[in-house]
C-alpha cells in the first residue's frame, strides 16, 4: 500500500481536461513516472507523477477539490 | 448620485488600492471575499465584508448572480469590479445597473462594443485612431495582392483568408517577394482550407507595446499620457514605464489626442486604456484593443501626473463630471513599476504560494509599494500569483532605474520566492538601461540564460 502526495497546495484534477477520462482508473497499473493527476497552483498546471510502481486503487480526494501540500491524492496497492 | 457604499467585487492587491481610494473620499467600503480569502488584507481594512462563495473563482469572484446578490444585500450603491474576474463582463455591468447600483466602469454596451475586436477596430477607425493597415477583405490573385500590398505598406503579412492559427503565414518585404510568395500562399490555402483567398496585413516587426490612459465622464474625456509595457513574458507584462521615451512629442500628441477622440466618440465613462503596437523605425502606431477597466500598471501614470485615477473613476461613475480638464494634466519625470509575483524566476517561474515571513518594505520619496501582504499571511494557491507592485518615480528614466535598483535591494519578502531577482537583473541590463527592447525581447533574453548569469553575479 502506497500513496501519492501533493507537492504543492492547489486544486487537484483527476482528468487532463474536463472532457477526457481520468488519468487512472481502479485496477490500472502505475509505473514510476506515470501522471496520475494535475494540481493547479496559481493558474499553472503541474503534473503529478508517481514515484512508485503499483496498482491504482482510488483517488483520495474528489476531482477539482482544493488540496494542501502533503495531502494524499491517490492510493496504490 | 454620488457613491456612498462601495462594494468591491475582486481580491488581491487592487482591492487594497480601491479601499484606500474610497476611504479617502469618505465612502463606506464593503469587501467581497471567497472562503479562501477570509484572511486577506482588504477584508481587514474594509468597513464591512461578505463571503460570496467557495475558493473556486467560478463559484465566487466570477459568479455574477452571487456578486450582485451580495452587493444588494449589503445595500451598496456602487460596485467596483477591479481588473480581471468580472471587470469586463457586460453581463455583470448590466446586472449591477439593473439592480440600481452604479458600476464603476463604462456601460455594458460600451464594454460589449470595445470587447469585440471588429467593432472596436471600426470605432477606432471612425475616430481617426490608426489601426494595423490590411486588405478590406479577401484578395484573389497575385496582381490584386500586389496592389493591396502597395497600399498597406511593406513588410506585409500574407495569410489565408479562410484560415487561422498562423497556418501558411508569410512575410514579404517587397513586391518581388510578394509575387513569389502569394502563389505559394494561395496554393497552400487552397489545399488546407479549400479556399485560395488571401488576406494581407502590415507586419509590425519587433513592436513596442504602448498604451494610453484615458478617463471619461460619459460626455467629456481626457488622457493621462502613455505607458510603455514591452517587457512581457507569455503576454504578461512584467515591467512598465510612464512615459514612453521612444516617442517624440509630435507622435505622443497624436497618440494621446486620437485616444481621447475615441473615448469621446463612444461616450466613455470611467478609466480605460487603449493599447497600441508601435514601430519605432517608422514612428507609426496601430490600435490593437481597448481595456475598459483600471489596469494593474495604473500607478506609473499616477506617479508622473500626480492624480488618483481610482478616486477619479469612482467619482465619475457616481455621476460627477471630470474634476480636471486636459490642460490641468501635466507629466513630470519618469516612473517604473515592476510586478512582484509569487514565482521562482530561477525555476521556470514555478508558482510559490506559502506563508509570508518578515516583510521589509522600501520607503521614501518617490517610492510606492501596492500590495496585499502582511507577516504571517498565507497566500492561497487558487488565484494568480501577483503579490504587489513596486513603483518608483525619478527625475528621468536613468534616475528611475537607479531608484528601482535601490528599492529592490531594500525590499524583503520572507518565506516565499518572488520575481524580484528578475527585476534586479533587468535593472542592470544594458539593453534595458538603453531603452532598447520590444515585446519579443524578454523571452529570448531569459532563454539565453541571462537571468541565471546575472543572479550569479556574472558567472555562468
Amino acid at each position: 500500500m502506497a500513496n501519492i502526495q501533493s507537492p504543492l497546495p492547489g486544486t487537484f484534477y483527476h482528468k487532463p481536461s474536463p472532457e477526457e477520462p481520468p488519468f487512472k482508473a481502479p485496477g490500472d497499473p502505475v509505473a514510476v513516472g506515470d501522471v496520475i493527476g494535475l494540481v493547479e497552483v496559481m493558474k499553472t498546471f503541474i503534473e503529478i507523477k508517481s514515484e512508485v510502481a503499483g496498482t491504482f486503487t482510488a483517488y483520495a480526494v474528489e476531482d477539482a477539490a482544493p488540496v494542501t501540500a502533503g495531502a494524499t491524492l491517490a492510493d496504490l496497492a | 448620485m454620488p457613491i456612498t457604499r462601495l462594494f468591491i467585487a475582486n481580491r488581491g492587491e487592487i482591492t487594497v488600492r480601491i479601499i484606500r481610494a474610497a476611504q479617502g473620499l469618505g465612502i463606506t467600503t464593503i469587501q467581497a471575499y471567497s472562503e479562501a480569502d477570509a484572511d486577506m488584507l482588504a477584508v481587514r481594512m474594509a468597513d464591512e465584508s461578505v463571503c460570496v462563495g467557495p475558493a473556486q473563482a467560478a463559484q465566487s469572484y466570477l459568479n455574477v448572480e452571487k456578486m450582485v446578490a451580495a452587493a444588494t444585500a449589503a445595500r451598496a450603491d456602487g460596485v467596483h469590479p477591479g481588473y480581471g474576474f468580472l471587470a469586463e463582463s457586460p453581463a455583470f455591468a448590466r446586472a449591477v445597473a439593473e439592480a440600481g447600483m452604479a458600476f464603476v466602469g463604462p456601460t455594458a454596451d460600451t464594454i460589449e462594443r470595445m470587447g469585440d475586436k471588429v467593432a472596436a477596430r471600426q470605432a477606432a477607425e471612425a475616430a481617426g485612431v490608426p489601426v494595423v493597415p490590411g486588405s478590406k477583405g479577401r484578395v484573389d490573385g497575385v496582381d490584386a495582392a500586389a496592389a493591396v500590398a502597395a497600399e498597406v505598406g511593406y513588410p506585409v503579412m500574407i495569410k489565408a483568408a479562410a484560415g487561422g492559427g498562423g497556418k501558411g503565414i508569410r512575410i514579404a518585404t517587397n513586391e518581388a517577394d510578394l509575387r513569389k510568395m502569394a502563389p505559394q500562399a494561395q496554393a497552400e490555402a487552397a489545399a488546407a482550407f479549400g479556399d485560395g483567398g488571401l488576406y494581407l496585413e502590415r507586419a509590425v516587426q519587433s513592436p513596442r507595446h504602448i498604451e494610453v490612459q484615458i478617463m471619461g465622464d460619459g460626455t467629456d474625456a481626457v488622457h493621462f499620457y502613455e505607458r510603455e509595457c514591452s517587457l512581457q513574458r507569455r503576454r504578461q507584462k512584467v515591467w512598465e514605464e510612464a512615459g514612453a521615451n521612444c516617442l517624440d512629442e509630435e507622435t505622443r500628441a497624436h497618440l494621446c489626442d486620437t485616444a481621447v477622440a475615441l473615448a469621446r466618440a463612444v461616450n466613455y465613462r470611467g478609466a480605460g486604456t487603449l493599447e497600441y503596437l508601435y514601430d519605432p523605425t517608422t514612428k507609426e502606431f496601430f490600435f490593437i484593443e481597448m481595456n475598459t477597466r483600471i489596469q494593474v500598471e495604473h500607478p506609473v501614470t499616477e506617479m508622473i501626473t500626480g492624480t488618483d485615477l481610482v478616486q477619479e473613476m469612482i467619482r465619475v461613475c457616481g455621476g460627477e463630471k471630470l474634476s480636471m480638464t486636459q490642460s490641468d494634466i501635466t507629466r513630470t519625470g519618469h516612473a517604473i513599476e515592476v510586478r512582484l509575483n509569487a514565482e521562482d524566476p530561477l525555476m521556470q517561474f514555478m508558482p510559490w504560494p506559502g506563508v509570508v515571513g518578515a516583510l521589509k518594505i522600501p520607503e521614501g520619496e518617490g517610492i510606492r509599494f501596492d500590495h496585499f501582504l502582511y507577516e504571517g499571511y498565507t497566500i492561497p494557491p487558487f488565484y494568480d500569483s501577483l503579490l504587489g507592485k513596486l513603483i518608483v518615480h525619478g527625475t528621468d528614466r536613468a534616475d528611475a532605474i537607479a531608484r528601482m535598483s535601490a528599492a529592490l535591494e531594500e525590499l524583503e519578502i520572507g518565506g516565499i520566492k518572488t520575481t524580484a531577482p528578475l527585476h534586479k537583473a533587468l535593472a542592470r541590463d544594458a539593453s534595458v538601461q538603453a531603452d532598447e527592447f520590444h515585446t519579443q525581447w524578454l523571452e529570448p533574453w531569459l532563454d539565453a540564460g541571462n537571468l541565471t548569469t546575472s543572479a550569479n553575479g556574472g558567472q555562468t
